[in-house]
C-alpha cells in the first residue's frame, strides 16, 4: 500500500493492517481517530474533511518515512478520510509493525502528531445549532484541541 | 609606458532571438538590464558607451546612451569591439555583455586590478569550460590591429581570437558572475536566483498564475481556483492583491504558501505559469 493516502469512502483498518504484516514483526500498533460529538463545548453533528491532495500526499509520505527512519520500525502507513463524516466515523488510521512494541507505539504517535500539524487537511465542523466553522481558522485566537485524537 | 585610459563598452547589439524579447530591456534589478550594465561600467571606467547596430541608434532602450555604432554590422559582438577600438584608438576597453545579471562591481574591480598592460587583453576563465570570456574583458589598444586582421580573414569569434592571442587569464572571484541569460527559461531561473528584493518582471508580458483555494479561502473566494494576470513579484504581493478582490480574513502570518505543489516561501519570486496555494491553518486527524 502507499504509505500515505486519502479515502473518499469509509476506512477499512483490517485491510490496511494486513498490508503491514511482516515475518520479522513482533507486534503492531495502530491509532484510529474518530469523529466525536463535541468540540470546545459545541455539540457537533458532522464533519467535512478537505485536503490539498497533491501536496498532502507528499508531506504525508515524508512523515511516514521520517518515522520509519527515526524509530527503526518495519512497516508504517497512514490513511485519511476526505468528504463528509458522521459521528463515530473513522477520520484517520495509522498503523505500524515493528520488532518490539516500544518503537511501534512511538512511531504511531509521531505520525499522527506530525500529520495533524503539517499535512494540508482541513476540517469543517457542523454544529447542532446549524452553524459551521473551519477548525483553527475562524477562532484562531483560541487554539484548541482537535475533534479527534 | 603610459597606462591607456579604460573606457567601458556595453554590448547591446544582439538579436536576442532565443529570448524572443530584447535582452537589453529585460529587468532583473528594477531597471532595464542595459541601464544597469551601463551604470556598472560607469562606476569603474573613465567613460562608457553602448555598442549598437546602425539600425538600433534610435530605439527607445538605446537612444539615451553615448553610442558606438558597428562598422561591420552582422558579424556579432566582434563588430562592436572593433568599432570601439577604431573610434578611440588610444583607449583600452572594458567590454561587457548586457546579459550578465549576476555580474558585480567586485568582479570588475578584480579584473581591473589584475589587468596586464603587456597583453592584448585581460579576461576571466569561464567557470564552465576554462576558456576566455571575451564579453567581460579588458581589450588593450594593442588588440586593434590583430583583431582587424582576424576579422579580415572572415572570422567572427572573439573568444577564439583571445584563445589565439597573448591574453592574460584570471580565475573568477565569484563563480556565478558571468552566467549569462539567453532563453526565457534561463531568465526565469536567473530572476529566481537573484535576491528577492530585486523586482522581477519580463517587460511587456505580465505573468499569469493559477491560484487554487481550499477550505475557508475557497468559501470566501467563492471558487476553488482562478487564473490571474498579475504584476505581483512574490506570493506575499499576490496575497495582498487577492485580499483586494476577496474578503479573506486570514492574514499572511496565519497562512503557508505552496508553489507548484510544494511548500514555498512568501518571498520566492513568482514565475509565469506558477500554481499558487495559500494554506490556511491545517486540522487533520
Amino acid at each position: 500500500m502507499k504509505t500515505f493516502s486519502f479515502s473518499q469512502g469509509p476506512l477499512t483498518p483490517d485491510t490496511y493492517r494486513a498490508e503491514l504484516a511482516d515475518a520479522a514483526a513482533g507486534g503492531y500498533a495502530a491509532f484510529e481517530g474518530w469523529v466525536r460529538n463535541h468540540n470546545e463545548g459545541h455539540a457537533v453533528t458532522r464533519l467535512e474533511y478537505e485536503a490539498f491532495e497533491a501536496l498532502a500526499n507528499k508531506e504525508g509520505e515524508r512523515i511516514v518515512a521520517e518515522a520509519v527512519a527515526r524509530f527503526g520500525v518495519l512497516q508504517a502507513a497512514c490513511v485519511h478520510r476526505v468528504g463528509s463524516l458522521a459521528i463515530g466515523d473513522l477520520a484517520v488510521w495509522v498503523g505500524v509493525s515493528s520488532r518490539h512494541r516500544a518503537e511501534a507505539f512511538a512511531a504511531c504517535r509521531y505520525i499522527i502528531d506530525e500529520v495533524k500539524h503539517r499535512v494540508p487537511i482541513w476540517k469543517k465542523e457542523h454544529y447542532v445549532n446549524g452553524d459551521s466553522g473551519w477548525v483553527n481558522c475562524e477562532r484562531c485566537a483560541h487554539p484548541h484541541e482537535h475533534a479527534t485524537g | 609606458m603610459t597606462i591607456p585610459a579604460l573606457f567601458g563598452l556595453v554590448l547591446a547589439g544582439g538579436a536576442s532571438t532565443r529570448m524572443r524579447t530584447d535582452k537589453a530591456a529585460l529587468q532583473y534589478h528594477g531597471r532595464p538590464q542595459l541601464r544597469w550594465a551601463f551604470e556598472l561600467a560607469m562606476k569603474v571606467c573613465t567613460a562608457s558607451f553602448v555598442s549598437v547596430r546602425p539600425d538600433q541608434r534610435d530605439d527607445a532602450t538605446r537612444a539615451s546612451f553615448p553610442q558606438i555604432v558597428d562598422r561591420q554590422p552582422g558579424i556579432g559582438p566582434i563588430a562592436g569591439i572593433s568599432a570601439a577600438l577604431l573610434e578611440h584608438p588610444k583607449a583600452a576597453w572594458l567590454v561587457l555583455a548586457c546579459d550578465l545579471p549576476f555580474l558585480t562591481e567586485r568582479t570588475l574591480q578584480h579584473l581591473i586590478a589584475q589587468r596586464d598592460l603587456h597583453k592584448v587583453a585581460t579576461a576571466y576563465r569561464s567557470a564552465h569550460d576554462g576558456l576566455p570570456e571575451p564579453l567581460c574583458a579588458i581589450w588593450e589598444p594593442a588588440a586593434r590591429e590583430p583583431l582587424l586582421a582576424y576579422i579580415a580573414t572572415g572570422r567572427q569569434c572573439p573568444r577564439k581570437f583571445l584563445i589565439n592571442s597573448n591574453t592574460a587569464l584570471l580565475d573568477l572571484p565569484e563563480q556565478q558572475a558571468l552566467d549569462n541569460v539567453n532563453t526565457v527559461e534561463e531568465f526565469d531561473s536567473a530572476t529566481a536566483a537573484l535576491r528577492p528584493q530585486d523586482k522581477v518582471a519580463r517587460p511587456g508580458t505580465g505573468k499569469t498564475v493559477r491560484i487554487q483555494y481550499y477550505a475557508i479561502l475557497r468559501e470566501q473566494a467563492g471558487r476553488s481556483d482562478e487564473t490571474l494576470d498579475t504584476s505581483a513579484g512574490t506570493p506575499a504581493e499576490l496575497y495582498a492583491e487577492l485580499r483586494q478582490r476577496h474578503p479573506f480574513q486570514l492574514g499572511p502570518a496565519q497562512l503557508k504558501v505552496a508553489l507548484n505543489s510544494e511548500f514555498s516561501d512568501w518571498q520566492t519570486p513568482l514565475k509565469h505559469g506558477d500554481t499558487v496555494v495559500f494554506i490556511p491553518p491545517v486540522a487533520g486527524g
